[in-house]
């Protein structure tokens, strides 16, 4: 697909040189994801709006436009018209700067993510380690938003999401791991294609306990309910985000449902089989779904996990910080270590059709 | 190297767990609290000294703005007051209904809180829930009192008027379709006795869920058990009353052990906890919220077989009927005395104390023979119990903080007056 696409620009503009339409090619790929990711954002905000509202015998949204559909527009004209105040005495460069940190790590993790087969915009042998670096520095962001605010909950909102990050990181790193030792590749698309064959083929099924620490770890990543203590809204009242107004606060707001998007995708990819869809290997039922083209499986599932994150959210009520720490080093991460000597085991034994 | 210093954290006034106006600095070792002083005065309106400065029958609608989630329970302490003084003696049906109502406000009450209380602890589905059937009791508010709010609706000798025959029904609009609107009035067809005990039937199904929701929940749990413990010795130290104290084991209820109105014709049980930390508080409130249904259902079956007056008919306090005062001089004059003078009460000074939600609303009143009352003193149930903030928050941490607020169920329209 991406081939085609790049044959007919070269075709296009014959005069240009390799490098120039390289670079044209790269810009038209990287507009082609960021542009329907910020769509999906936005209509995320209003999913989870309505699916809450739902679940909460409310309506929603339903006031601007048909059914509420441009809902998600007016709120970004009502960011983009609204003053960015800055606090007193605070580092106006910091400041600013935080947003940013947040913002760019939390697009620049798609670049790897492989939408179907051979459709990626990079296809990195490191992605997984990539994803786990340009994730790290998102954590820059919240605690440069914290101390540059020169402000009390944004401070303490820092201080929460330094420890917390770094910690289930650690947790996350340690998951990916076990994919790792059994798809024997860092890389997203093969470790895809090694779970071709079927419901059955996918990693859930060896890795069962680390997909529920992975998704627990993705919540606390992405700061949502019930993990959400460094924004807690009844505690420390929006915590980093308490001195932003505006596009800064804008920025902050779509990169965590960016990274949301983004973890709820690599749920799929690790243990959901990625592209490929559920009736592989069943004899009818492959047929009848063969027409289903592989974009729609993923997202399909990837659906599946953002719902859960506004299930979720609904229901629980709030951990305290030190018993999500308590969480992470007493349980996830004992749990993990050693769930990876029984998947090395495993790996030794040969048992199942995983390894 | 610098000296180490606590983190002052400015909690409030304007903070979404902060109850309304609720001020408390915050020392901060980490996010351990060291030390928690509340500010209140917030909301000060000076309730006790206007009701100095006007005749009796009008400061009741004061009480009601005193704790605003628990209107009618305020009423009921100052009206007792009043009566007590002049020796009043109100029909049965009267006390029934103030009864009843006095229920329906611990409910509503309770509603409150338990939204509220979850909402800070960060389960935001049960606000909504509880605010659900919040409303079909402020309905019952407006279907008798015509506010649905601020009742004033017991007058010293009884309450204003009877339950109204037919329970108000929502009207057709273009956003509700037939069918909806046949639902929602389903319960709505009878009197305002039939709505009641509508709701008390199946009220029982919401308690369920919210604890379904709650109750054996781990998170919450975690964010509760051993939160704030409260020993019974130190609770009746600190002056606590209501569901704080019965939370640490202490069986202590005005409405069985100093019945007031006709609480010793009726049953219920007092629920008492054990620890006396924020989750046996929790779920004292819980049981409180089942006995007051089982209160409401007795009361609704009296009230469906005794008709009969609901006002006394003394009318040196109570205004006489309208037609009577337009047809007899006598009545005349009692309407016109007691809407511009009021009545007056001999000397003399008495408490009245109810069992109010959140705890022992008391009223002290002492007269020296006029029409307005020489000195109004309020006790009001949150005062003790935010007094014992620094107390139960210290060594818990910031997010305990605010589980501790909810447990207090603080309003501050009674601590500040």
């Amino acid at each position: 697909m991406w081939q085609s696409l790049v044959d007919s620009i070269h075709n296009l503009i014959p005069w240009f040189d390799g490098g120039l339409a390289d670079v044209v090619i790269i810009l038209i790929k990287g507009l082609a994801l960021i542009f329907p990711l910020i769509i999906a954002m936005a209509y995320m905000t209003y999913a989870e709006r309505k699916v809450i509202g739902f679940m909460q015998l409310r309506i929603g949204p339903n006031r601007v436009g048909p059914l509420g559909l441009l809902q998600p527009f007016a709120d970004v004209f009502k960011m983009m018209f609204k003053e960015i105040i800055f606090p007193t005495k605070s580092n106006i460069y910091l400041f600013l700067l935080a947003p940013i940190l947040a913002f760019v790590p939390a697009v620049a993790v798609w670049a790897v993510v492989p939408f179907g087969e051979g459709f990626y915009i990079a296809n990195l042998d490191v992605s997984l380690l990539y994803v786990m670096a340009i994730g790290s520095v998102g954590v820059y962001g919240i605690v440069l938003a914290g101390w540059a605010s020169n402000s009390k909950y944004p401070l303490l909102g820092a201080l929460r999401s330094t420890a917390l990050l770094i910690s289930y990181e650690l947790v996350i790193g340690f998951v990916i791991v076990t994919v790792v030792m059994i798809a024997s590749s860092v890389n997203l698309n093969t470790v895809v294609e090694k779970q071709a064959g079927g419901i059955l083929n996918w990693y859930w099924i060896p890795l069962f306990p680390m997909m529920i620490v992975f998704w627990i770890g993705a919540l606390v990543e992405t700061n949502r309910a019930p993990f959400d203590v460094v924004e807690g809204e009844s505690e420390i009242v929006g915590g980093t985000h308490v001195e932003y107004s505006g596009m800064p606060f804008a920025l902050f707001f779509m990169a965590e449902y960016f990274n949301m998007i983004f973890m709820a995708m690599l749920a799929v990819l690790l243990f959901f089989g990625g592209w490929h869809s559920p009736f592989e290997g069943i004899p009818l039922l492959e047929g009848w779904f063969e027409f289903v083209p592989d974009l729609f499986w993923l997202l399909f599932k990837m659906s599946f996990f953002l719902f859960l994150y506004f299930w979720i959210r609904a229901s629980f009520p709030r951990f305290r910080y030190d018993q999500i720490m308590r969480l992470c080093w007493k349980i996830f991460l004992p749990l993990t270590i050693v769930w990876i000597f029984v998947v090395a085991l495993m790996t030794q034994l040969h048992i199942g059709p995983w390894f | 190297m610098s000296e180490m210093k606590n983190y002052t954290l400015n909690f409030g006034p304007q903070h979404p767990a902060a109850h309304g106006v609720l001020r408390l600095i915050l020392e901060l070792d980490g996010e351990v609290v060291e030390r928690a002083d509340p500010h209140i005065g917030l909301l000060h309106r000076g309730t006790e000294k206007l009701a100095e400065s006007k005749p009796y029958n009008q400061s009741i609608g004061y009480m009601d703005r005193l704790d605003y989630v628990s209107m009618m329970c305020n009423e009921h302490a100052y009206v007792m007051g009043i009566e007590k003084m002049l020796g009043l003696k109100i029909p049965e049906r009267a006390e029934y209904i103030r009864v009843m109502f006095d229920e329906i406000t611990r409910i509503m009450n309770h509603l409150m809180w338990i939204g509220t209380h979850a909402l800070d602890v960060g389960a935001m589905s049960v606000f909504l829930y509880a605010f659900r059937e919040r409303e079909a009791l402020i309905d019952c508010y407006e279907a008798v009192s015509g506010s649905r709010m601020h009742a004033t609706y017991y007058r010293p000798g009884g309450v204003y008027r009877d339950l109204p025959d037919k329970m108000p029904q929502y009207l057709k609009s273009k956003l509700r379709s037939d069918k909806k609107l046949e639902e929602i009035n389903r319960n709505r067809q009878g009197s305002l006795l039939d709505f009641i005990e509508d709701f008390a039937i199946n009220f029982p199904k919401s308690i369920k869920q919210y604890s379904d929701l709650l109750t054996d929940n781990r998170i919450w749990k975690q964010r509760l058990v051993n939160i704030a413990i409260i020993s019974a010795e130190r609770a009746k130290q600190l002056g606590f009353t209501g569901a704080m104290l019965r939370g640490s084991g202490v069986e202590w209820d005005i409405r069985k052990n100093e019945p007031y109105s006709v609480y010793e014709k009726l049953e219920f049980d007092v629920p008492v906890g054990v620890t006396g930390d924020c989750y046996d508080r929790y779920l004292v409130r819980m049981e409180e919220m089942r006995q007051s249904t089982r209160i409401i259902n007795q009361c609704v079956l009296w009230l469906k077989a005794n008709p009969g007056p609901v006002m006394s008919d003394d009318h040196k306090v109570t205004p006489p009927n309208r037609e009577a005062m337009k047809d007899d001089m006598e009545s005349l004059i009692h309407h016109f005395k007691l809407f511009t003078e009021g009545f007056c009460i001999p000397e003399g000074e008495s408490y009245t104390a109810v069992e109010a939600p959140k705890g022992e609303f008391g009223v002290y009143l002492v007269s020296d023979g006029a029409n307005k009352p020489y000195r109004v003193k309020i006790r009001a149930p949150g005062f003790p119990h935010l007094a014992s903030m620094d107390e139960m928050s210290k060594g818990h941490m910031l997010s305990d903080v605010v589980t501790i607020i909810g447990s207090q169920d603080i309003v501050f329209g009674e601590v500040d007056r």
